[in-house]
């Protein structure tokens, strides 16, 4: 049976150590090309440290100082909540256009139970929390079942749960005096602690608390490796053996929860339930993941990223506004951010490797 | 003997494309099965609607003798049932271990593998390098390498590793050595006969007619989407085969059936 054709002979002598190679001297660019590759949130953190001392020295100290820089915190706290759903979602190659929509009519609800209702605080925060998945899992459902693309499905649902919304508060906000005496809890994020000039809420906790937990999901756990191998190649995920669409509805789902604990979250950031609130939510979600170097081409990208993304954008919007930037420059900055990180994105997956 | 895998009267159409027509398969216990044929000629198709990749239209699949319908690759993996895609099915951005390891990862023993449902990732990582050690594969330098860094070749070692590692009732191999250099092919070979060994038999499409004639107990030839014969190497030459297969002669009255 052993027929090994005569040029095959030799083989039996070939070498069989793991290979090694003198390292050719690299230019300092495509070095740092390459470290960047491995590291995809080098870039966020290194835009968010150089932008802290550019604003520290244009706006002086009052910028700077540890006042301002926890309210920067909190004023990204609830996008940075969304921004980590939608990192999530823009991983499996997807995009989530609902997330503030959720987001708000989960408030909405709990608002309506706890203090219209006089549900007990906590069941009617367990409630906005399910609806938070079931609006996921609804999302999830139509691309996974009725294979819509992504961006439609949230297209649609976004209107239909800023109606539903609307409908449920009657386009009234619930005012911060019914919901003190009523139902406390959901203003619990609103609490905060004092560390010297810093004011750290407890809703910039729950932030960072989100973060590492999906953080951890998604690069220690089989779960998270096979939502990377969906946003990568779907079909090969598949056929390797993957449970795309359960995994798909998973992800979403959690979403939908995060966006939920947002909601609640949000309440003790604003002080009241706006159905009007956070409109901007989902876009500045996805503006978070984009300068945080997510790929939206999915499968690339740490999560961590986002929170960096979240930030820089909360570091440019205070640091111009104490500049004494106009409101419309403010918007003109991130606007190029999000194109440069895009560009920056492309750059770095042009590695040869 | 029951046969480990018969299929009868398999159809697969995409559109007006008849991929698969009204075609019989069959894998002996302990055999090498070379599938042999022309580009199209409906050997990728069959072999994934053994392996649930794709559901045929008609026709049955018996798999040790219990009729089978599956509906996905995972629940012929479940059976023990491992193939090397044509395309190779990997997922480019992660390592070459989780990629060995998807759908059958392994957690860390205890609390943290139970409830935190953490990744053993040096497990994995070394059983990943023992395996492409074993096939040879010595140029791939780390582990934890993304597999789009790694030349078409290597990648194909990865695919035929992880098969290989994890097979307990039959593997299908498409092409496995198509993008093989000489002493890569060799260790694939090699391979191929120590899972035989094993006791495990191995569906193997190649147009490598040499690899086909070193290692195939049986060989099926397709022509047209179905099985136009089944012959022995040790009955027939090369030339012969590429004849049938390519219509050039009239293939032998069927003994096989
Ligand atoms: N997903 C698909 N969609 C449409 N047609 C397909 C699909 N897969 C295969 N076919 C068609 O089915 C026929 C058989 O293809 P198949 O891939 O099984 O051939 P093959 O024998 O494996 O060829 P090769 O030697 O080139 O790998 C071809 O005519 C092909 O065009
Ligand atoms: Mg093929």
């Amino acid at each position: 049976m052993t027929t090994k054709a005569g040029y095959e002979q030799v083989l039996d002598g070939s070498d069989t150590k793991v290979a090694q190679f003198e390292t050719r001297r690299h230019t300092v660019l495509e070095r740092v090309q390459h470290i960047l590759h491995n590291n995809p949130t080098f870039v966020p953190v290194i835009v968010l440290m150089l932008s802290l001392v550019a604003f520290w020295i244009i706006a002086g100290g009052r910028f700077f100082s540890a006042f301002n820089l926890s309210l920067i915190t909190q004023q990204v706290s609830i996008i940075g909540m969304l921004a980590a759903a939608q990192s999530l979602i823009i991983i499996t190659a997807g995009i989530d256009l609902s997330v503030a929509a959720i987001m708000i009519l989960m408030s909405v609800i709990m608002g309506n139970l706890a203090v219209n209702m006089g549900v007990p605080a906590p069941l009617a925060i367990l409630a906005g929390c399910l609806g938070g998945m079931a609006a996921g899992a609804m999302n999830g459902l139509l691309i996974t079942k009725i294979k819509l693309p992504p961006f439609i499905t949230t297209l649609g649902t976004w209107s239909i749960f800023f109606a539903l919304n609307l409908w449920l508060s009657g386009a009234q906000s619930i005012r911060s005096q019914d919901i003190d005496k009523n139902a406390e809890l959901l203003k619990f994020f609103g609490n905060a602690i004092k560390l010297g000039g810093a004011r750290i809420t407890f809703g910039v906790i729950l932030m960072i608390v989100i973060f590492v937990v999906l953080w951890y999901m998604l690069n220690k756990t089989a779960w998270g490796r096979h939502v990377y191998a969906i946003g990568d190649d779907m079909e090969a995920a598949e056929m390797s053996g993957i449970r795309t669409e359960r995994t798909l509805v998973s992800v979403y789902m959690l979403a939908g929860l995060v966006c939920a604990i947002a909601g609640w979250a949000s309440i003790g950031r604003v002080g009241s339930i706006s159905p009007q609130s956070f409109y901007e939510g989902n876009l500045q979600s996805i503006t978070a993941v984009v300068i945080g170097g997510i790929s939206l081409f999915g499968g690339r990208g740490s999560i961590m990223g986002a929170l960096f993304g979240a930030l820089i954008v909360g570091v440019f919007q205070s640091g111009l506004r104490m500049a004494g930037v106009d409101v419309l420059w403010q918007v003109f900055a991130i606007g190029w951010l999000i194109i440069i990180a895009v560009a920056i994105d492309q750059w770095i997956r042009r590695v040869s490797a | 003997m029951t046969p480990v895998v018969s299929a009868k009267g398999i159809v697969k159409r995409y559109g007006h494309v008849t991929a698969i027509d009204h075609s019989d398969f069959e894998l002996l216990p302990g055999e090498i099965l070379a599938v042999i044929g022309d580009n199209g000629a409906g050997k990728s198709s069959i072999v994934k609607a053994i392996c649930g990749a794709t559901t045929p239209d008609e026709g049955e699949i018996l798999i040790e003798g219990k009729p089978v319908k599956f509906s996905s690759p995972i629940e012929a993996r479940e059976m023990g049932i491992e193939i090397v895609y044509q395309n190779l099915a990997l997922s480019p951005a992660l390592s070459i271990a989780d990629n060995m390891f998807t759908g059958r990862e392994i957690r860390k023993p205890g609390f943290l593998g139970k409830f935190l449902r953490m990744l053993d990732k040096p497990a994995m990582e070394t059983f990943a390098r023992e395996k492409l050690t074993e096939l040879g594969l010595m140029t791939v330098q780390s582990i934890k390498q993304p597999v789009e860094t790694l030349s078409g070749g290597q990648r194909q070692g990865v695919a035929v590793a992880r098969a290989a590692a994890f097979a307990s009732k039959f593997i299908i191999m498409d092409e496995p050595t198509a993008a093989l250099g000489v002493k890569e092919s060799r260790k694939v070979l090699e391979l191929i006969k120590d899972v035989r060994a094993r006791g495990i038999p191995i569906i193997l499409i190649s147009h490598n007619m040499p690899h086909v004639f070193e290692v195939a107990d049986r060989i099926h030839i397709h022509r047209l989407g179905k099985r136009l014969c089944i012959i022995d190497p040790k009955d027939y030459t090369m030339s012969d085969a590429v004849a049938f297969m390519t219509g050039a002669k009239e293939p032998p009255a069927q003994d096989a059936a």
